[in-house]
């Protein structure tokens, strides 16, 4: 017999058959067919027994001898699945507490990604509502200013708009000029309906530019002189559902106007959002005939361009950028306007909410800095609460191990295992994102309040539905798979003999989470604390006047001026008023500033920053209550103090001199039309007009020139209410055609804390958030441990252990854990506030009995929350524990 | 009704393994066959037939004994289950039944025929 090496088959047909047999068969087909070959390849030679093999080979790949695809046979996935649910359910109802902490949980975290999510789209897509959006800009300057580049400077001066509209209009399809952003307050009346309403007047080209939705009227309703396009509110506040086309409408009880044209209501994430009405620009220059007569030193005017199709912004904007130095370069009087190099910008309009920071002539990231933080904090947010879904379901690990056990013994294949308790992970997610979409729908118009947003949910938007779709996927994924994956991991053979033990390595990660998630939450914490300290201490700021039982009013017609004399005495006649004055805008803001100064001893090669110019009625120290600190008041009639000045501490201290009165500076000034010497008569305290958080601009008060607001000083001895309804009928007998309206300066001074309450309320709203979810990962990790250490606690109760060493036992690792969060934390909240702090000129100091609160309270929180398991624990019966084997 | 259902293929294997009583095997049927009936069988169709009639219960299988020729592979050896006997005897029975109800002139005249 030859060696039997040499009488093989056709390796490959051997292989092939190898592969395809069913394995039960395998070994005796195969048997039989090398015997089949040996036979013929002794009787009639290799190359016949050869091809035989082959054909048998071939003949044998049929059904029933070919191996079934899979090794298990998957006919019954509905009913499976319906299983899977079923148990998914009922496991659900079992733990009930348990399954609301786990859905809560994870609800809580999907609720505040969908608004952080709804409030970055809404952030991202402000001014996309005007359809033109990527082609328009405003027109904005920038130059050198004491050797530095700035930019950003949005109020340009008359004869700038007329160069773009005549030497540069090639750029641009549209340009239009306004009256300034947020518009001006008026009184519109139809017959004897009187509405206070905002307006501007705006570019004829606007509603065409802007792409107004317009509900009656064409875009070219503002083409006639006495026009007026007025927004569907406004149309239905005036004439309810007819047709305004045509009707007239007074303005402040003196300008005759025609509605033209009916616009829809600009949404909340517009930036013409709340202007209720608009008059053609043209009307303007013709009322106020001074506009036009204004030079290139006046900047008083912003103007909104729309490019040509075929230019880009950058083209445009390199075209323009030389547009003031080449007009002005000859003129004689602006020779000092050179200096400053004047340049002239375009701010694109899908940058005008977002970036518009401008720092050393480079465009800042600013708000979108915000935005991309808070989507950071959603997905932060979201993920812990993953984590925390995680934590939870493997904590109790050992309650589902037997049956994991029993299902592999029965026949589970792992990835079986590994669908069900993705199918529950689903199950629970899919419960979580209703609870967290009933959440948002609840909370959304309260969160609209806090944030000042017009937010509503995308029903209607199939997008939404999609992306809702492949979070539901994503969250079940993410927060599914370690369950799935570690669940289906264990061994039956350990669980069901009992020597099932969950590592104790398994606790790492969770101790890492816990640290984590308390240091966010002592942070969130400590910046809670810290901004209302601050809006505390900014509050408490001495203002320099008072401010409560004052009360301003803007003059919206030439009456307050006619009957000045005749209010007066009629408002102190009535006791409810000690004093009226007027001045040249509201007391909480600085309506005017320049240069223009000289006075003995000035530092020449400074460049003068200029004065807050504020003209006010010699009886405004009086009703305002400012407080002098050297010299006198304003006196009424005085001659002599038309050329007079008070002053306050900043501007004496700038000036440089040690006994400001009666000294003499000069003022040259082409808008205010001076160019004369004045005295100063009085120093006051320096009073906070602007922000309370900024220090306060030197200033100088005067008392000649323009004054459009009217200034009372209640009657402290009466009640507001009781004042002002003595103070009404005055204006109502005196000016008729005007409704009585007021601001109370207390609370123009409250409005400017908006911002940064605002901060402090959603910092604290999401150091609640952060604190709950913290907590539901601790009681996750505490249930985690109480499980594994059942018989250790057992056998130490036998021993004679007290509940209290017991709880002190337990609790004793997650104090550590906390105690080691907040010392992670403190540094890096102190590293942000002070940061932030230092963005105010006004600032408290981070105190360290709000850092010791924060940590104090975290650790309040982690015994409450450690105690309910680690007591429940202590007092379990021994024998139960130890029973269990 | 299909009490037992039996191939023709089905019923020349189970047959043979009858015949071979004790050394019934892949190889060994395949041969047997084909001397006895003269008709040449592919060790395809004797699988796919083996493994039905197994499935169906009529026979059952043991491992035996390996050898050089097999590569080390065990032979594996059928033999006949009460079932599988039911099953031919309930053939054999219809089979007979059949021939008994031809009438005779049907067959003679066949024969005359020839």
């Amino acid at each position: 017999m030859r060696p039997t090496t040499r009488r093989s088959p056709p390796r490959l047909f051997l292989r092939f058959f190898r592969w395809y047999c069913h394995p039960h068969l395998l070994y005796h087909i195969e048997g039989d067919l090398m015997e089949l070959y040996h036979e013929r390849h002794d009787t009639s030679g290799k190359r016949k027994a050869d091809i035989k093999f082959i054909v048998d080979v071939l003949l044998l790949f049929r059904p029933g001898i070919i191996k079934p695809s899979s090794s298990y046979h998957n006919l019954n996935h509905y009913a499976m699945i319906k299983s899977y649910l079923k148990i998914g359910i009922r496991n659900l109802l079992k733990y009930k507490g348990y399954s609301f902490i786990n859905i809560g949980g994870l609800a809580t975290g999907m609720a505040v990604a969908i608004i952080i999510g709804l409030w970055v789209y809404d952030e991202l897509s402000f001014n996309h509502y005007h359809t033109n959006y990527p082609r328009i800009a405003q027109v904005i300057k920038g130059g050198t200013f004491q050797g530095k580049h700035f930019i950003g400077q949005d109020y340009l001066p008359y004869p700038l708009i007329e160069e773009l509209q005549t030497t540069y209009g090639t750029n641009f399809k549209h340009v239009v000029p306004t009256s300034g952003p947020g518009g001006f307050g008026a009184v519109l009346s139809a017959g004897d309906k009187k509405l206070s309403r905002t307006g501007m007047y705006i570019g004829e080209s606007a509603p065409e530019m802007f792409t107004w939705k317009m509900k009656y009227g064409t875009w070219s309703g503002l083409d006639d002189l006495h026009s007026m396009m007025i927004s569907e509110s406004t149309a239905k506040a005036f004439f309810g559902n007819d047709d305004p086309l045509g009707k007239p409408l007074k303005v402040n009880g003196t300008t005759d106007v025609v509605v033209t044209g009916v616009y829809e209501d600009f949404p909340k994430n517009s930036a013409f959002h709340g202007i209720n009405f608009f008059e053609p620009w043209k009307f303007r220059l013709k009322r106020e005939d001074w506009i036009a007569k204004q030079g290139w030193e006046n900047h008083f005017l912003m103007v909104y361009v729309e490019i040509q199709p075929n230019i880009s912004m950058e083209r445009a904007g390199a075209n323009i950028f030389n547009a003031e130095m080449n007009a002005i370069k000859d003129i004689d009087y602006l020779k000092e306007e050179m200096k400053y190099k004047p340049e002239v910008h375009l701010l694109p309009m899908d940058k005008w909410h977002l970036y518009s920071n401008f720092e050393e002539g480079v465009l800042q990231n600013g708000p979108v800095q915000i935005v991309w933080f808070m989507g950071a904090i959603g997905i932060f947010v979201l993920l812990l609460a993953c984590i925390n879904f995680m934590n939870l379901s493997t904590a109790r690990s050992e309650k589902r191990a037997k049956e994991v056990g029993i299902r592999k013994t029965i026949g589970s294949v792992r990835r079986q295992l590994i669908g069900q308790f993705f199918s529950e992970s689903f199950l629970v997610v899919i419960l979580a994102f209703i609870t967290a979409l009933c959440l948002v729908s609840l909370s959304l118009p309260w969160f609209n309040q806090l944030a000042g947003k017009g937010m509503t949910m995308p029903w209607h938007l199939v997008y939404f539905w999609l992306i809702s779709l492949g979070f539901i996927l994503l969250t079940g994924l993410l927060a599914g798979s370690y369950p799935a994956l570690y669940l289906s991991s264990f061994n039956p053979v350990h669980i069901l003999k009992g020597t099932f033990r969950l590592r104790n390595t398994a606790s790492i990660p969770r101790k890492v989470l816990v640290t984590l998630q308390f240091t966010v939450s002592v942070v969130l914490m400590i910046c809670t604390g810290v901004i209302y300290h601050q809006i505390m201490f900014v509050k408490d700021r001495p203002v320099g006047y008072s401010r409560e039982g004052l009360i301003s009013m803007w003059k919206k017609s030439d009456e307050y001026n006619k009957q000045a004399d005749v209010l007066r005495t009629e408002l102190k006649a009535t006791g409810a008023v000690i004093e009226v004055a007027e001045s040249g805008g509201e007391v909480t803001g600085i309506w005017s500033n320049n240069g223009g100064f000289n006075w003995k001893g000035k530092d020449p090669n400074k460049d003068e920053e200029g004065f807050a110019t504020l003209n006010v009625a010699p009886e405004f120290g009086k009703t305002v209550g400012w407080q002098f600190v050297a010299g006198r008041d304003f006196i009424p009639d005085m001659a002599s103090d038309s050329s007079a000045m008070v002053i306050n501490e900043s501007a004496a201290k700038e000036m440089g001199l040690e006994n400001p009165v009666g000294e003499v500076i000069h003022w040259a000034n082409r808008p205010w039309g001076v160019d004369k010497d004045f005295t100063i008569i009085g120093v006051i305290k320096d009073m906070v007009m602007e922000s309370p958080f900024e220090s306060t601009r030197s200033s100088v008060y005067f008392t000649f020139g323009y004054k459009g607001v009217l200034l009372l000083r209640l009657n402290p001895a009466m009640s507001t209410s009781e004042a002002l309804a003595k103070v009404e009928p005055v204006f109502t007998k005196i000016i008729p055609d005007i409704p009585f309206e007021y601001n109370f300066v207390d609370q123009s001074y409250a409005s400017k804390f908006r911002a940064e309450e605002r901060i402090g309320k959603l910092a604290a709203v999401f150091a609640c958030l952060a604190i709950f979810i913290s907590c539901l990962g601790l009681f996750g990790l505490a249930s985690f441990v109480a499980e594994q250490r059942t018989k250790e606690i057992g056998i130490r109760k036998v021993l004679g252990a007290s509940v209290t060493n017991l709880w002190g036992m337990l609790s004793k690792e997650f104090v550590g854990l906390v105690i080691l969060a907040c010392l992670i934390a403190t540094p890096i909240a102190y590293y942000i506030l002070d940061e932030w702090l230092k963005s105010y000129a006004y600032r408290t100091s981070i105190s360290v009995w709000i850092l010791t609160m924060a940590g104090l309270g975290a650790l309040a929180i982690t015994l409450l929350t450690v105690s309910y398991q680690s007591i429940r624990a202590a007092l379990a019966n021994p024998v139960k524990s130890l029973r269990s084997e | 009704m299909k009490k037992y259902q039996l191939g023709e293929f089905e019923e020349v294997v189970i047959l043979t393994i009858g015949v071979l009583y004790n050394d019934a095997y892949g190889v060994s049927i395949k041969k047997e066959i084909e001397n006895r009936l003269s008709r040449n069988v592919s060790m395809g169709a004797l699988h796919t037939a083996l493994k039905r009639l197994e499935d169906k219960g009529y026979i059952r299988s043991h491992d035996g004994e390996t050898t050089e020729e097999r590569a080390g592979r065990p032979k594996k050896y059928f033999e006949i289950t009460a079932l599988g006997k039911k099953a031919m005897e309930y053939t054999r029975n219809t089979r007979e039944d059949l021939w008994r109800s031809i009438p005779k002139v049907a067959l003679q005249v066949k024969i005359a025929g020839q």
